[in-house]
């Protein structure tokens, strides 16, 4: 018996399926109704630090606003993209899926892109971690306010980066997710080129080196152990997993950006 | 999005899909060892591995509750390779001892271990929905495991499994370096892969269920790990939130969970903002769902045993079922009952006691069912039976001090003393012990092909069951007067507890009581390898119990079922059917065995 082939049954020999769907988009639902609790209990922490602190400081300014909606319209387009690469996998073209997907992971990838300079700008202005001081041996930041900020409460900063690093590493994993799913086996070298370009960054995205790393051996053994080219299945439920990451920062941009930003100067 | 799925074309290929699904994981049956047993896919190989896993971790937390019940009594004792404990190993212990049993043993054993095994095969599936992930998962909390071991030859964390800051957020406090940190990315780990087990039990119970299982037709064990899983999916997501807040505040610098302005041991410390009450809610967001992760598969595996042994059908199945999913749904409003001693509104303190308070109804309707169905049965007292009548006492037993600790104002005394040390032990963790010993003894015939030896099987309840009652019942009384709990020994001469000098006897009963159980735990450890090997053979259907794993070779073969998946015609408790000639009619039986 132990050497014989197996047959498993098909879906004949299964009661209806629930929600009429396959398994792999419900596995997918139901880990995004987890990470939504994942990411509640981080914004349920941030609430909880920001109501229990009198005088939590506004430091942002326009300019800060102005460069966080730019990063939410790449993210919104990369929305797009994505329902794009879904609507040409379900036409059965794969030559545009792929191109969709591909576009979907550049206007992620700015995404990050904008966001680590971002946050490299607000570090050498002044708002950091306590850590960074003692990693990466700054210089006194550069904006009083958020020199203030940081030293009055350390909490602006520590909520701050841990929320959007938090959304930042999701984003990540998406595009490491997309790579794997559009360009297979051949988006190993990528990533490993990728990894190591991220040994020289600046500041914490010196950082980013070991999540690529991380990245690159998960997507490894994946294809080693899946070896076979994508299904339009697999395009649905990377987006369904895209869309709710870009879902995610319609929270945080109101509730860390706008809701800490002093309107009037 | 909702455009793209609405399209006829999409919804089609939905559906039709399914067949691929399951066709992707057509597999042979592996034949090299290590993808055999060691990188296996096959859902009972993973069963067995935690399974196992649970078990070493049992032994471990046993020796480490031993340890603290010497320290407690005979403090001066020497232990060989360890030396005499003192009071802050004591809590290095404490903390693992429960570390190591909530996680890798109540959560690990009775959902992971016999529902990996067995969901599939009581609902007829071939294997889980995403094999792959499931082999991913165990492998994680194998790492999860080996972390925390690490702890023990760092310094020891001492916060408890809680592991509330300010103590577990500052090194300096005493959580040094290394405990405390393993501890933390050991639990996320442990929660990472707990979600996907999670996901995929749900998966699988929703889409892999043979023809004519119907969820009224589930045996109640898939409907306790379904929801099991479904609680598992809410809270784990939780911790491993706080849990990365903890490590932050530990090595980032930021202070979620201390407050400013405090000074340990004269030093100054650099948190400020931050609140430990916050990290209490998003533990026990997590912890009050983890106790019912931890009991409910243990109420299946007895609702089932019960039912067998009686040769009667379920009482009220239905009912079951639905006091199952309340427990669940109200599992996730009362986690403040952990908190009345912190400091909380009394308002809404009133609102967690009451909403505390209406899980005893739940909790009531599957005690008085369990006794229902054993009610003027025809009850055979097989070792698994007794096990899961132990079940029963032991949920009433602790459940009973449930409500008195579900008052803040009997709460605030009681909290922190043996009371409720006692309380949890019998309703959470010995209770769901016996749920798991009750689940090896019944289908150990079906994992290894061997039945167990009943007389070895009795000694080990007896001297279990009343070890039980010897060691927990008199924690009550010590709790009621005064005996705090997370305290090392009282044994010292003008110390505090002069005062407790009194329930000194009592203390040495309960270690030596404690001592006997641990030991008698070694029958069991016995039987079970000994029955693997020189066991008697095990038929098909030793217990003449109903459900699907009945019906296959005892071991199943590598895909359960050899490629056909059964139809089922009966509900999972059709027992002493009248006019059926048989006192059971198996869920496969044709349709036409009785009119019903
Ligand atoms: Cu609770």
């Amino acid at each position: 018996m132990a050497d014989a082939v197996v047959v498993h049954p098909g879906a004949e020999a299964y009661e209806p399926s629930w929600f009429r769907t396959y398994s792999k988009k419900i596995g997918m639902w139901l880990f995004l109704l987890s990470d939504s609790l994942t990411f509640g209990a981080l914004l349920f922490a941030y609430s909880y630090n920001r109501l229990s602190t009198p005088g939590w400081p506004t430091p942002f300014h326009v300019e800060s606003i102005r460069n966080a909606s730019i990063m939410t319209g790449f993210l919104l387009t990369s929305s797009l993209t994505m329902v794009l690469a879904v609507l040409a996998s379900s036409r059965g073209d794969r030559a545009w899926t792929r191109n969709w997907l591909l576009a979907t992971m550049a206007f992620g990838a700015g995404f990050v892109l904008l966001h680590a300079a971002e946050w490299n700008k607000l570090i050498g202005e002044g708002l950091r971690w306590p850590l960074f001081q003692t990693l990466f041996d700054l210089q006194p930041g550069t904006n009083p306010e958020y020199v203030a900020a940081t030293r009055n409460f350390p909490q602006f900063g520590g909520t701050f980066f841990a929320l959007t690093g938090m959304h930042m590493l999701h984003v990540t994993i998406g595009i490491i997710y997309l790579g794997a799913v559009a360009l297979r086996k051949m988006w190993l070298p990528i990533l490993g080129v990728l990894a190591i370009l991220c040994w020289w960054a600046p500041g914490p995205f010196h950082y980013g080196f070991y999540v690529l790393l991380f990245g690159l051996a998960i997507c490894a053994i994946v294809l080693l152990l899946k070896p076979m080219d994508y299904t339009d299945h697999d395009i649905e439920v990377s987006g369904l997993y895209w869309h709710f990451v870009d879902l995610v920062w319609m929270f945080i941009f109101p509730l860390v950006y706008l809701m800490s930003t002093r309107i009037s100067s | 999005m909702g455009n793209v799925q609405n399209t006829p074309h999409r919804a089609d290929v939905g559906v039709v899909d399914s067949s691929v699904q399951h066709a992707a994981h057509a597999h042979a049956a592996p034949t090299g060892f290590i993808r055999k047993y060691i990188f296996s896919l096959d859902h009972k190989v993973i069963g067995l591995q935690y399974y196992f896993l649970a078990l070493a971790s049992v032994f471990t937390g046993l020796i480490l509750s031993v340890l603290m019940r010497i320290h407690l009594v005979w403090p001066e004792w020497a232990i060989p390779g360890i030396g005499i404990i003192k009071d802050e190993q004591y809590l290095g212990l404490l903390t693992l001892h429960g570390t190591f049993m909530v996680f890798f043993v109540l959560t690990t054993a009775p959902q992971s271990g016999f529902g990996n095994y067995f969901l599939p095969i009581q609902i007829g599936a071939a294997d889980m929905a995403f094999p792959v992930l499931n082999m991913l998962s165990f492998w994680t909390t194998f790492a999860a495991f080996i972390v925390m071991l690490g702890a023990f030859f760092t310094v020891m964390p001492i916060a408890g499994w809680t592991s509330y800051p300010t103590l577990s957020a500052l090194p300096n406090a005493g959580s040094l370096p290394w405990g405390q940190d393993l501890w933390l990315l050991s639990i996320a780990l442990f929660c990472a892969a707990s979600l996907m087990g999670a996901l995929n039990f749900i998966t699988t119970t929703l889409d892999l269920r043979c023809k004519g299982m119907s969820l009224w037709r589930m045996p109640l064990t898939c409907w306790t790990w379904f929801v099991t899983a479904i609680l598992g999916l809410l809270a784990f997501g939780v911790l491993l939130s706080g849990g990365l807040l903890l490590l932050l505040d530990r090595n980032a610098g930021t202070s979620f969970f201390v407050p400013g302005g405090l000074v340990v041991n004269g030093v100054q410390q650099r948190h400020e903002g931050g609140s430990p009450l916050l990290w209490q809610h998003l533990f026990w967001f997590f912890g009050h769902p983890e106790v019912y992760i931890a009991i409910l598969p243990g109420m299946g595996v007895a609702s089932q045993l019960l039912s067998t042994f009686s040769r009667k059908p379920i009482f009220g199945y239905r009912a079951m079922v639905f006091a199952v999913m309340a427990i669940g749904l109200l599992g996730f409003m009362v986690w403040g009952h952990h908190m009345f001693m912190s400091g909380m509104s009394p308002y809404t303190a009133f609102a967690f006691s009451l909403m505390t308070m209406a899980i005893g109804v739940p909790s009531a309707i599957k005690t008085f069912n369990w006794l229902g169905t054993m009610w003027r049965g025809k009850i055979r007292f097989y070792t698994p039976m007794l096990f899961a009548i132990g079940f029963v006492s032991l949920f009433v037993s602790g459940g009973l001090s449930g409500p008195f600790l579900a008052q803040p104002t009997l709460d605030i005394p009681l909290h922190d003393t043996f009371f409720v040390v006692a309380h949890f032990h019998l309703i959470m963790g010995v209770a769901a012990i016996f749920g798991i010993f009750a689940a090896t003894y019944y289908w150990f015939p079906k994992m290894f092909g061997r039945m167990m030896s009943e007389s070895l099987g009795r000694l080990h309840f007896w001297f279990t069951f009343v070890g039980t009652y010897a060691i927990f019942m008199p924690m009550h009384y010590e709790g009621m007067a005064g005996r705090p709990r997370r305290y090392g020994s009282m044994v010292v001469a003008g110390g505090l507890f002069n005062r407790l000098a009194a329930l000194m006897p009592l203390e040495k009963f309960i270690s030596i009581a404690a001592f006997v159980t641990a030991a008698a735990q070694l029958i069991f450890v016995i039987n079970l390898f000994w029955s693997m090997k020189k066991g008697e053979k095990a038929p098909v259907n030793p217990w003449e119990a109903t459900t699907l794993e009945w019906t296959i070779p005892s071991p199943p073969p590598h895909d359960n079922f050899a490629g056909n998946t059964p139809v089922v015609n009966h509900g999972p408790y059709e027992y002493s059917v009248p006019g059926v000639e048989r006192d059971y009619v198996m869920q496969t039986d044709p349709a036409s065995v009785h009119a019903h």
